[in-house]
């Protein structure tokens, strides 16, 4: 039990890693892009490559998995990001096949017996998992504070008025297609960190593990957190991971078929979208402070989801 | 006063269909000049056309003498890049972004100022200007009336120091009174401020009556041009937009 525990901890980092990257491309700057599993991929293989070809460190791996995850996402996101809404929704979700395509054409067996990440002389087993967890969660930390940072700079400015009116940004001398292009390579950058991650806990990578399923998860953390809101999407990726492992938690794993969790995240979302579209926690709202007190803050907490049925979600 | 907007001979499509054709303006500095017509004339793809928003079919755009549209795409300059030479253009709709509050809004509208002390106190004259945003300023835009918005929408175009304020159907939706106090507003800037104005506008006496020079579209042609107070004694125009 407490081993599964510590499992979802792990992958709820990993996955809230990858879901500020996907934050930052679809709740900031409101591209609805649908291939954070082919950036994950990137990142994943990446690490493979430079830790077991090349038997380097995983620590070079680190910006290495970054770069090239950013290169792939300014290299599809010139073309693609003209694109609005629904069309860049596909476009990209194409993109993402295709990375996952050559990754299992170049090698469909993918990589395995990849050698550990060491720290000071302490290597990283993928059967302790404390130190793991230590590890993930000092990057989720740091992307966190990186993020919240950025949303409060004058580039997140920019992305945020991106999202909101583009006609109105582009008046207002923002270069539409610069933020884009930046919040995207963002984003891709961040999901190829997750990835190199992932390839030092498992120790293994396989094609087979980048489905277009997994950018709908990254994509539905976003969402059920809070769309633009950095600790709700953290709080997704909890959520999601534990809805992941419930048959698991429960000892169900006769009863609960391993496609169960699908259903569950589809119903998930249904309601969401019915009952609080903006997310568990909406957007982060105030930024010159709160002027509201703590009882106005929790009968707004009770009557947001209705005005923002009424609005566009 | 030198010309500081000329539109020489410019033609704009949707497709097959033609919205502006061969139309010439200028813009004096320091002025008020209005452009009126009706529905679909082509007013908005005008001012639109102006900040690289509509590819140019034909002819080019000169601001203060150099050349920011034409019909050659790629030596056209981008929206952000006109909007930094100086012309700010307030959409028709007024596109504020309504889930930031006003005073996040006029800081957007200081997107290429750099200087936080100049921001802080273009800010405050903004204030003085509309008090009512001074009153709103930690409110989201969503919950403003519709003349606030557009009033907001104003302060947040002139955030940026333009020389040049577009301004696409300021009155549109907005009651009579407000519709009379933005006006004034737009008088003050144009005279305190030195700001050129150039606004399209439906209510045509209003705007006519506001303005130094005036210009009738139609179809997507020129088909008048004087000062504003010759405009409003004409008879043509005192048909079809004054309903006397």
């Amino acid at each position: 039990m407490l081993n599964f525990f510590q499992l979802i901890l792990i992958y709820a980092g990993i996955y809230a890693i990858m879901a500020i990257g996907q934050n930052c491309i679809t709740g900031y700057t409101g591209m609805l892009s649908l291939c954070h599993a082919g950036f994950f991929c990137i990142g994943s293989y990446a690490t493979a490559i430079i830790c077991k070809v090349f038997g380097l460190s995983f620590w070079l791996s680190l910006p290495v998995a970054a770069l090239a995850a950013g290169l792939v996402g300014l290299l599809i996101g010139i073309p693609t990001l003209r694109l609005k809404g629904d069309y860049l929704c596909i476009a990209t979700l194409g993109l993402g096949e295709i990375i996952r395509n050559v990754a299992t054409n170049l090698n469909p067996v993918g990589f395995s017996q990849i050698p550990r990440a060491s720290l000071f002389g302490y290597e990283f087993a993928s059967r302790y998992k404390v130190p793991f967890i230590i590890l993930i969660w000092a990057f989720v930390l740091v992307f966190y504070i990186l993020f919240q940072q950025l949303a409060h700079s004058r580039l997140g400015r920019a992305m945020v008025a991106v999202r909101e009116d583009e006609v109105a940004a582009q008046s207002n001398g923002i270069n539409v297609t610069k933020y884009k292009i930046s919040s995207f390579v963002l984003g891709a950058a961040v999901g190829g960190i997750a990835g190199c991650l992932q390839t030092a806990y498992t120790l293994t990578v396989q094609p087979g593990s980048y489905t277009f399923m997994v950018s709908v998860m990254v994509l539905c953390t976003v969402v059920l957190g809070g769309m633009g809101n950095a600790k709700a999407v953290i709080l997704g990726a909890f959520i999601i991971q534990f809805i992941s492992y419930l048959p698991q938690l429960t000892g169900l794993t006769n009863v609960i078929p391993a496609q169960a969790k699908q259903i569950i995240y589809g119903l998930l979302l249904v309601v969401m979208m019915l009952c609080r579209p903006q997310g568990i926690l909406g957007r982060d709202k105030y930024r010159y402070g709160d002027p509201r007190t703590r009882m106005e803050k929790l009968a707004d907490f009770f009557h947001r989801s209705k005005k923002a049925k009424g609005g566009r979600a | 006063m030198g010309e500081i907007l000329k539109i020489d001979n410019i033609s704009v499509s949707y497709g097959n269909i033609r919205a502006l054709s061969d139309v010439s303006m200028t813009v004096s500095e320091g002025d008020i000049v209005s452009l009126i017509g009706a529905n679909g004339a082509g007013k908005s793809t005008l001012l639109k056309a102006i900040v690289g928003l509509e590819p140019l079919k034909a002819g080019h755009i000169e601001f203060a003498g150099e050349t920011i549209c034409q019909s050659k795409h790629h030596a056209s300059l981008t929206t952000d890049l006109i909007a930094k030479r100086g012309i700010a253009l307030v959409p028709e709709g007024r596109h504020v972004f309504a889930d930031m509050t006003v005073e996040e809004n006029l800081d957007m509208g200081a997107f290429m100022v750099r200087d936080s002390d100049l921001i802080a106190r273009r800010k405050e004259d903004m204030y003085d200007l509309f008090p009512i945003l001074g009153a709103r300023k930690k409110q989201k835009t969503r919950s403003l009336s519709g003349g606030e918005q557009q009033m907001m929408a104003i302060a947040r175009a002139l955030m940026s120091a333009p020389r040049l304020l577009l301004l696409d159907e300021p009155g549109l939706g907005l009651a009579p009174l407000i519709v009379q106090d933005i006006f004034n507003k737009i008088k003050l800037i144009n005279e305190e401020n030195k700001v050129t104005v150039f606004l399209v506008e439906q209510n045509a006496r209003l705007a006519l009556r506001s303005s130094s020079y005036g210009y009738v579209l139609e179809n997507g042609k020129i088909v008048l041009q004087d000062s504003g107070e010759a405009l409003l004694n004409n008879e043509r125009v005192q048909k079809a937009y004054l309903g006397a």
